[in-house]
C-alpha cells in the first residue's frame, strides 16, 4: 500500500500551529504531546498504525467551524474522528495533520415525537440515540456490531450497516438531516425534520462520503416506532449451497425478514466455543433468520421459511419461543468477531457485497484462494443482502502473513467485482480498499466523484489519503479537453 | 433549433461533447411530460433520451432491475407485475414518462413514509456528465458503500448535472393484501393528530393523507398493505385505537388518485411542499386555501395557491418558518420564469450548489436555469 507523502514545511509549522489551535479551543482540548497522541494512532483498522500531529477536541459547531477556517487558510489537513471503530482506516491520522475528535459533542438534542425524529451531536452512540427513545417505544434502526461504542456522526461518515439493514436499510435511508461544516469554516444545513431534499440531494452526498466532504456537527434521524413480537430461527444445513439456496428462495418468494445472517462452519465453531449460544456443530452452514411485526405475520413467515428450508435440504431447524431465546440465538453471530479473534492472532475482515445468487460460487472460490494462499478463512455474511464479512485467519508476528493476508482479501474483493458485486458494503473504503478503487470505477468514474470532492474541499485538506488512489489537483480535474473546431456541433446527426 | 434523440449511449454522449464544444446549451428531455415543471430552460436544442430504451436485466429473485433511461415506466410497471413486484416508492402517473425522468424529477407517491423514495430505490446508474463523457456510480446490489453515493444527487437534479442514460433500482414484491381505514368529517389538524398518533404504534401503515373533499366529505385514510391475515390483524388494531371503519370500494382508487395528484387536477398553480408532519396542518391553515391536501402523515402537502407574488411570499415564509421548502410544480412557463420554482437557498448552501453544478456540467449545458437561475 503507498503511504501518504509527509508534509516537512506543515510538520515545520507544528508548534505554530498547535498554538494557533490553542487560541481557538480552550488549553486542554488541543493535544501535541506524543504519549496523548497514542490513543489516536489508528482505529479498529488496526493494521496501520500513525500518530497525528496535533488532535484537535471541538466542543461546538462554532470551535468546529473555526478549527477549520483555520486550517483552510493556513493548508493543514484535517482528519475527522468520531469514536475510531472504523474498520478501514477511515479515521487513522496523518503525520503532518489534525485529527479532528468529536467526542465532545457529545449531547442528544431534541426528541421529537411529533415528527418521529431525533436530533443529535455527532459524537452520541448509535445505541444512545436508541435508549433515548426506547421508553417512547421508538428506536434507530441501523445496528451496526460496533453500536455501543461506534458514534452517530461516524455512522453518517461512513453509512453505516448492520443486521437488521436487510429489511430497514442503511444510515442513509434512516437520515434526514444534517448540519455541515465545510472545509472553509462555512456552516451548511441539509434536510431536516422534512423528508425531501431541498434542491440537490447533498444529505444523500455527505451520507458515505468517509469525511471527505465536510465535517458532520448535527445529525436529525428518523425513529420507528418497535416491532410488537421479534422472533428468530435456527437453520442447519449440511453445504453453503443448500443455505444459500434457502436466503434466495425465502426473498424471491417475497419475504423480507428483519434480519437474515449465515455463518460458515469455522466461524459457527468459533461463535459456540466463545459464547455458548447453543449452535448446532454438525452443519456446514447456518443460517440466522429474525422476523418481526404483528405475532400472526411473524408466525405466517416462520411457516413459510420453515417449508422452504425443508424443501432446500436443512437439517435441523429451531424457532425462538421467548425472547432470551431468540437473544441467544444472535449471540452468537454479534460475537463472531471477537469469537474468531479468539481462535488466531489476528484476523483481516473483508466486507464485499455479491448478488445473493452468486454466494456458493463465490465461496467455493473463496476456498480455493484460501487454499492457494496457505491462509484460513472463516465466513460470516449478511446473506439476506449478499454482503460478505470473510474473516482472512493470520498471525502479524509471522514475517509474510499480513501482507498473504491482504494479498488474498484483494483476490475476494476482485471477485466480489467480477461477480457483479462490490468493494464494500458497509465498512467503507477508507485507506483498506484505496488502491483497488480501479478494479470498481474507470478513470472517469474516478474524476467525475474527484471533481464533487473539490466543489466541497478545493485544497484536498479534508481527509486525504483515504478513498481516492490518486487525488488529482482540482485545478487539473476542472480543465476541458474539448477544443473548438474539432468536433463542430454542425457534424452532430440530425432527426 | 435541432431535436436529438440518441439511439445509444456512445451517440449520445458524442452529442453533449459537441455540444459542449460549441457552448450549446441543451434541454433535457426524456419523452417531455415533466417539460413544465421547473424553470424555463433556454436552449436552442432537445435532447431526448426517449430512444434509449429496454429492460436490459431484470432479476426477479435478486429484487432489481436495470433499464434504459428511456424506457417507459409504464413498460417496467408491467414487467414488474408480472412477476408480481413493484417499484415500492409509487411514482405518480403523469403520462408516458420514462425511468429516467421518474429519476431526474425525484418524485415518490404516498408509500413514500414506509418504503422510501426514489433516492432509496437507486442501487445504480450510468450516465454522460456535462462533458460528454459517460460514467457510473454505485452497483445492482443494495447494500454498497464503495465511493460517494452520486445516485442520491443525480435522483431529482432535474437533468442539470448529468444525463441518465441507464439506472439499476430496487424492486420489491407487491403485497398480497390491502386494508384502507377512513375517519369522515375530521380537519386537516385533527388528522395529523391521528397520523402521528397512528405512525407511531408499530404497525407499518403505508399511507397516511387527508383531502378536504371525497365522496362529499373531508377524508382521513391509513392503508395497510401486507400479508392478508397481517392486514387485518393490524387494521383491527386501528380500529380499537381511533374507531377509523374500513373503507368500502368507494375507495379503491383513492391512494391511485393520491399518487397522481387528481384531486388537484384542475389547480393551475400547484405547489408541492415538503414540512416536518407536524407543520403540515399550520401551513394549510396559515394559507387557508380549499384546493389542498396532505399526504405523507402531514409532511407533503399539495395546494393550489393563487398565482400572484403575495401568496407565494407567504407560502414560502410559513413553510421556512416550519423548516422544509416548496416548490411551485405547476404554473404557467411567464410565472415559473418570474418566481422562484424551488425554494431559495441561504448564500453559503447556494454557493456550494453552483459548485456541485459545475463539478458536473463546468460550461452549464445541461438544462441550465431549471432549478435556479443559471443552475
Amino acid at each position: 500500500m503507498k503511504t501518504m507523502s509527509v508534509d516537512r514545511e506543515t510538520l515545520n509549522r507544528r508548534v505554530e500551529i498547535a498554538a494557533a489551535l490553542r487560541r481557538i479551543l480552550p488549553l486542554e482540548s488541543v493535544i501535541d504531546d506524543a504519549i496523548a497522541l497514542a490513543p489516536y494512532e489508528t482505529d479498529a483498522f488496526t493494521a496501520y498504525r500513525q500518530p497525528p500531529m496535533i488532535v484537535a477536541l471541538p466542543a461546538s459547531t462554532e470551535e468546529v467551524a473555526a478549527v477549520l477556517a483555520y486550517c483552510h487558510e493556513h493548508n493543514v489537513k484535517i482528519v475527522p474522528r468520531g469514536a475510531g471503530t472504523s474498520l478501514s482506516g477511515g479515521s487513522i491520522g496523518l503525520a503532518d495533520g489534525v485529527t479532528l475528535g468529536l467526542a465532545k459533542l457529545n449531547r442528544i438534542l431534541k426528541i421529537d415525537l411529533e415528527n418521529r425524529c431525533v436530533v443529535a451531536h455527532p459524537g452520541v452512540t448509535n445505541l444512545g440515540i436508541s435508549n433515548a427513545v426506547a421508553s417512547d417505544g421508538f428506536y434507530y434502526a441501523p445496528d451496526p456490531s460496533s453500536q455501543l461504542a461506534c458514534t452517530i456522526g461516524g455512522n453518517v461518515a461512513e453509512n453505516s450497516g448492520g443486521v437488521h439493514c436487510l429489511k430497514y436499510g442503511l444510515t442513509t435511508n434512516n437520515v434526514l438531516g444534517v448540519e455541515v461544516v465545510l472545509m472553509t469554516g462555512e456552516i451548511v444545513r441539509l434536510g431536516g425534520a422534512h423528508l425531501d431534499p431541498d434542491g440537490y440531494d447533498l444529505l444523500g452526498a455527505m451520507v458515505g462520503s468517509e469525511g471527505l466532504l465536510g465535517v458532520v456537527t448535527e445529525v436529525t434521524v428518523r425513529i420507528l416506532p418497535k416491532p410488537q413480537h421479534a422472533r428468530a430461527m435456527l437453520i442447519g444445513f449440511a453445504s453453503v449451497e443448500a443455505a444459500g439456496e434457502c436466503v434466495a428462495q425465502v426473498i424471491a418468494q417475497g419475504i423480507i425478514p428483519a434480519g437474515m445472517e449465515m455463518m460458515d462452519r469455522a466461524s459457527i465453531h468459533a461463535a459456540e466455543a466463545f459464547v455458548h449460544a447453543g449452535y448446532p456443530l454438525d452443519v456446514e452452514a447456518l443460517l440466522i433468520a429474525e422476523l418481526d411485526g404483528p405475532m400472526v405475520e411473524i408466525d405466517r413467515g416462520i411457516a413459510r421459511v420453515q417449508d422452504i428450508a425443508r424443501a432446500t435440504g436443512a437439517t435441523c431447524c429451531y424457532v425462538s419461543t421467548n425472547e432470551d431465546e431468540r437473544l441467544k440465538f444472535w449471540a452468537g453471530r454479534k460475537a463472531a468477531f471477537p469469537a474468531v479473534a479468539c481462535i488466531t492472532p489476528d484476523y483481516y475482515c473483508m466486507d464485499g457485497t455479491i448478488p445473493r445468487k452468486r454466494l456458493p460460487e463465490v465461496l467455493r472460490k473463496i476456498e480455493d484462494m484460501s487454499r492457494q494462499h496457505g491462509l484460513q478463512v472463516a465466513n460470516v455474511f449478511h446473506a439476506g443482502d449478499g454482503n460478505l464479512h470473510p474473516l482472512i485467519l493470520f498471525d502479524a508476528n509471522k514475517p509474510g502473513e499480513l501482507e498473504a493476508a491482504e494479498r488474498f482479501g484483494d483476490d475476494i474483493l476482485r471477485l466480489c467485482v467480477e461477480v457483479g458485486g462490490v468493494l464494500t458494503g458497509e465498512h467503507g473504503v477508507g485507506i483498506e480498499k484505496r488502491d483497488l478503487m480501479p478494479v470498481m470505477f474507470s478513470e472517469t468514474d474516478l474524476d467525475q466523484q474527484m471533481r464533487l470532492k473539490c466543489a466541497f474541499d478545493e485544497k484536498h485538506l479534508l481527509n486525504p489519503g483515504k478513498v481516492f488512489p490518486n487525488l488529482k489537483r482540482c485545478a487539473e480535474l476542472g480543465r476541458m479537453h474539448v477544443h473548438r473546431g474539432q468536433m463542430r456541433f454542425a457534424n452532430l446527426p440530425r432527426f | 433549433m435541432t431535436d436529438f434523440v440518441p439511439e445509444n449511449t456512445e451517440e449520445l454522449a458524442r452529442i453533449v461533447a459537441s455540444a459542449a464544444a460549441d457552448r450549446e446549451p441543451l434541454e433535457i428531455l426524456g419523452n417531455g411530460t415533466k417539460r413544465t415543471m421547473g424553470r424555463p430552460v433556454t436552449a436552442r436544442h432537445t435532447l431526448s433520451t426517449s430512444s434509449l430504451r429496454g429492460v436490459t436485466l431484470y432479476e426477479p429473485e435478486e429484487l432489481v432491475l436495470t433499464a434504459r433511461a428511456g424506457t417507459p415506466l409504464s413498460q417496467i410497471e408491467t414487467l414488474l407485475a408480472e412477476h408480481n413486484q413493484q417499484l415500492a416508492f409509487e411514482p405518480p402517473h403523469w403520462g408516458e414518462q420514462t425511468i429516467g425522468g421518474i429519476v431526474a424529477t425525484g418524485l415518490s407517491g404516498p408509500r413514500r413514509i414506509q418504503a422510501g423514495a426514489v433516492r432509496d430505490h437507486l442501487l445504480g446508474f450510468s450516465a454522460v456528465n456535462g462533458r460528454g463523457e459517460i460514467f457510473k456510480s454505485g452497483g445492482r446490489v443494495v447494500k454498497n458503500v464503495t465511493g460517494y453515493d452520486l445516485s442520491k444527487l443525480m435522483t431529482g437534479s432535474f437533468g442539470t448535472l448529468a444525463v441518465l442514460s441507464g439506472v439499476t433500482l430496487k424492486v420489491l414484491p407487491r403485497p398480497e393484501a390491502r386494508a384502507t381505514l377512513v375517519l369522515k368529517g375530521k380537519t386537516a389538524r385533527q388528522a395529523t393528530t391521528l397520523f402521528r398518533e397512528a405512525l407511531a404504534m408499530p404497525l407499518d401503515i403505508t399511507g397516511a393523507a387527508w383531502v378536504p373533499s371525497f365522496s362529499g366529505e373531508s377524508v382521513a385514510a391509513l392503508r395497510l398493505e401486507g400479508f392478508a391475515d397481517s392486514v387485518a390483524d393490524r387494521a383491527a388494531s386501528l380500529q380499537r385505537s381511533f374507531g377509523v371503519s374500513i373503507a368500502g370500494s368507494e375507495f379503491d382508487d383513492f391512494w391511485t388518485q393520491l399518487r397522481d395528484v387528481a384531486f388537484l387536477d384542475s389547480a393551475p398553480c400547484l405547489w408541492r411542499v415538503s414540512v416536518p408532519p407536524g407543520s403540515g396542518a399550520d401551513l394549510l391553515d396559515g394559507m387557508n386555501t380549499p384546493n389542498a391536501l396532505l399526504d405523507w402523515g402531514g409532511g407533503l402537502a399539495w395546494l393550489e395557491a393563487p398565482n400572484e407574488n403575495p401568496q407565494a411570499e407567504k407560502l414560502r415564509a410559513l413553510t421556512a418558518r416550519s423548516g422544509g421548502h416548496a416548490t411551485l410544480l405547476r404554473a404557467g412557463a411567464e410565472l415559473r420564469a418570474r418566481l422562484d420554482v424551488f425554494q431559495p437557498q441561504p448564500a453559503a448552501l447556494a454557493a456550494l450548489t453552483g459548485r456541485v453544478k459545475d463539478s458536473f456540467d463546468p460550461l452549464r449545458i445541461l438544462n441550465p436555469g431549471r432549478m435556479y437561475p443559471g443552475i
